[in-house]
């Protein structure tokens, strides 16, 4: 999916107009960012720099310190599994492993017909009732792999 | 006539199901829904109560499938059923509780000002502006509050410096980074009673004069940020922050900010240059950032808890909070059971209660129904402790002296098919993909301690490389600036120090070295 650079410009020069009263806004600024365009394409970086009045090497080193920003366009759905300790102890990373090759991806990747993003987490805080896995903004609880399959084949 | 019914809004409670089954429920014309947080029970989740002359009736767990048998044998008026649990603060494990930050968790509707007030909110920030900005110290030092971030540093102390810094511009910062696994309790409070802490910041930036706050939350988070957002509009609503507060002349700004995913940014120098917009990069100490914190200025960094606290301590008094708790260990901690245990959930009680009293007697054991093999306290960079030191207190100095800490209470549990080899593996894992990488030892000897575990794994010159591993231990202690780096170690000591048995398997059947050197290979 190819932006249109006005349309990068504009959601970039928004965000920034959004939070001008705030302290320190570029976090909350590239959460916006991402929220509108579903990642932080390359050519906002030099963008933003300009309109904050950082250097393109501040803002690069910020997008790329935080987990949370997408440096490509993720599928259309994103399932994240937490790989903590306490999601371990009941059986996370056989999970992982099972999900890992239903889907034929690793962590980071997209399915080839871009239907699903595959992520990592370190704990959702739901460690009681793990093993927690997101699809899309929706938590769940002791999930397995075939109630995971169920999930994702309901969104289709 | 109209029967009211609580469903929690909790996000633990949603993962399994809580938002379907308020809206089967909510449809019956006679029920008044309130959406409360989550008592902490977490296995009971979804766990729905019914108001009655008895009391608040439970039933739980609940599924969807459950509703319409519910309502036929009449649970409105709390009629017996297969998932009918009682009156709910009856409940043994809830009852033997001392529930002083947790409450009005799960009791109260979160978003509901009046619910809040009706509860004693609100009573702490009273009380405080009655009082000066050093009795209000005072009170908070005498209470024996220390940090329940994980370092347990006093906070009354940590408030005087501020108050005594010199500034214009004073900030208080909430740390709900809340990053450790096996720990949501913060999210659990800020999710279930958040007018709790915005009390609490209110409170504490009435004591050292500060005139802005932030509460930096995870971005795993989405409810929590949810509800804060709400309740802080409230809040501004009712007078309780923006200028005048009460009608006392305090002026006080709260904000939320959402974090992006970076383990780090829960120690809390690297939680303010993230404020501030940028990378988090751990800030050396010296300066300390109650003296040169958020953009320079006296700053308070507390966890979510601590400020919690903070509302119970004024108004009921010093002596009431250290009356709990143990040597100096005052108060009450709310300890998190996680991982593979029956009855995982909040247990609120004084320090002093032993850990298996905590994994045995309210955690039930296992959730598998496998033997308990090991149990790991405070966090991923916390100590795994075997069963034989079940004896152990929960106490600050007590867990030190043992090698291992307490954190911020959270417990995880392990059955007997645990390999400990591979979580001290994980510990490595985990320190490098989350280092801030300004150190070396922390950046590069994580990596090298992957390596190193790897080929013990694999059983390759096994004695030479658990030497070398001790020596990168040694090395990431030592020249680590901070707790990252330096206490990964932890875990992984204490796995080959109790659990050296599975540092000494032959490597699996069918495994051979060449494999292993391959998949090492691979994984560079
Ligand atoms: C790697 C690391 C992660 C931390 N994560 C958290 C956290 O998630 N929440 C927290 O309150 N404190 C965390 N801390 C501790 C904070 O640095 C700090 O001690 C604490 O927020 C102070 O508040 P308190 O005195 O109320 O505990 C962390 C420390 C380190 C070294
Ligand atoms: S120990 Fe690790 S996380 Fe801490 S300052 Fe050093 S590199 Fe950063
Ligand atoms: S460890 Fe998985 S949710 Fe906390």
């Amino acid at each position: 999916m190819a932006l249109l650079q006005e349309n990068v410009e504009e959601v970039v020069r928004g965000a920034v107009e959004a939070h001008r009263d705030d302290r320190g806004a570029l976090l909350p600024i590239l959460h916006d960012i991402q929220e509108k365009l579903g990642y932080i394409d390359a050519t906002v970086v030099p963008i933003l720099a300009k309109e904050l009045n950082l250097s393109r090497a501040d803002v690069h080193g910020v997008v790329t310190f935080y987990h949370d920003f997408r440096k490509n366009p993720a599928g259309a759905t994103t399932v994240r599994i937490c790989r903590a300790e306490a999601c371990q102890s009941v059986g996370a990373e056989r999970l992982t492993e099972l999900v890992k090759s239903r889907l034929g991806v690793d962590f980071g990747q997209t399915t080839p017909d871009g239907g699903v993003t595959l992520e990592q987490v370190f704990c959702f805080g739901n460690c009681a009732l793990g093993p927690a896995v997101q699809v899309g903004e929706k938590l769940y609880g002791r999930m397995d792999a075939d109630r995971l399959a169920g999930v994702l084949e309901a969104g289709r | 006539m109209t029967v009211t019914v609580y469903v929690p809004r909790d996000s633990a409670a949603k993962s399994v199901g809580a938002d379907e089954i308020a809206a089967a429920i909510a449809e019956d014309p006679r029920v008044r829904l309130i959406r409360n947080g989550s008592r902490g029970m977490l296995w009971l989740e979804p766990l729905v109560e019914v108001v009655t002359p008895e009391g608040r009736i439970g039933y739980g767990p609940v599924a969807p499938e459950d509703v319409e048998g519910l309502f036929a044998v009449g649970f409105l008026d709390g009629a017996d059923h297969r998932l009918r649990l009682g009156p709910v603060d009856q409940l043994e494990w809830l009852a033997s509780q001392t529930r002083v930050t947790f409450a009005r968790v799960g009791v109260v509707d979160p978003l509901s000002t009046e619910d809040y007030v009706a509860h004693g909110g609100m009573a702490g920030l009273h009380k405080a502006l009655s009082m000066t900005q050093e009795e209000v110290i005072a009170e908070v030092t005498e209470s024996g509050l220390r940090g329940r971030g994980g370092a347990g540093f006093p906070t009354g102390i940590k408030w005087k410096t501020v108050l005594d810094a010199q500034s214009p511009l004073k900030f208080v910062c909430c740390n709900a980074d809340e990053g450790d696994s096996g720990t949501f309790a913060d999210r659990m409070l800020m999710e279930g009673d958040p007018f709790t802490l915005i009390e609490g910041m209110t409170i504490a930036a009435y004591a050292v004069g500060a005139t802005e706050g932030y509460i930096y939350v995870r971005s795993e988070y989405p409810d929590a940020v949810s509800v804060l957002r709400q309740a802080i509009e409230l809040a501004y609503a009712r007078g309780w922050l923006g200028d005048d507060i009460l009608g006392s002349g305090l002026t006080f700004d709260l904000a939320v900010r959402v974090g992006a995913g970076a383990y780090i940014c829960g120690e809390e120098t690297s939680m303010l240059e993230s404020l501030e917009g940028k990378r988090g990069v751990i800030r050396a100490k010296p300066p300390i950032p109650a003296l040169h914190g958020l953009f320079g200025k006296p700053t308070i960094v507390n966890n979510v808890l601590s400020l919690g606290s903070v509302p119970m301590i004024l108004a009921d008094g010093a002596k009431a909070f250290a009356a709990y708790g143990v040597g100096r260990s005052r108060g009450t901690q709310v300890f998190q059971l996680a991982g593979n245990i029956a009855r995982g959930g909040i247990v609120e009680t004084a320090f002093g209660v032993t850990l298996g009293d905590l994994v045995n007697h309210y955690g039930g054991g296992s959730r598998s129904g496998r033997p308990v093999r090991a149990v790991q306290v405070g966090g991923p960079l916390g100590a795994y402790l075997p069963v034989s030191q079940f004896d152990l207190p929960m106490d600050y100095e007590a867990f030190a002296a043992a090698g291992a800490m307490v954190g911020h209470g959270g417990v995880v549990v392990f059955d007997d098919t645990v390999d400990m080899a591979k979580q001290a593996r994980f510990a490595m894992e985990f320190c490098a993909v989350e280092s801030c990488g300004k150190c070396t030892p922390c950046r590069i000897g994580s990596v090298r301690g992957v390596e190193v575990i790897d080929k013990i794994i694999a059983g390759r010159n096994r004695s030479e490389n658990l030497v070398l591993l001790d020596d990168l231990c040694d090395l990431m202690t030592d020249g680590s600036l901070c707790a990252m780096g330096g206490l990964t170690p932890m875990p992984v000591r204490s796995a080959v120090k109790h659990f050296p048995e599975d540092f000494n398997k032959l490597p699996t059947e069918g495994f051979s070295i060449l494999e292993a050197t391959q998949s090492l290979e691979a994984g560079r």
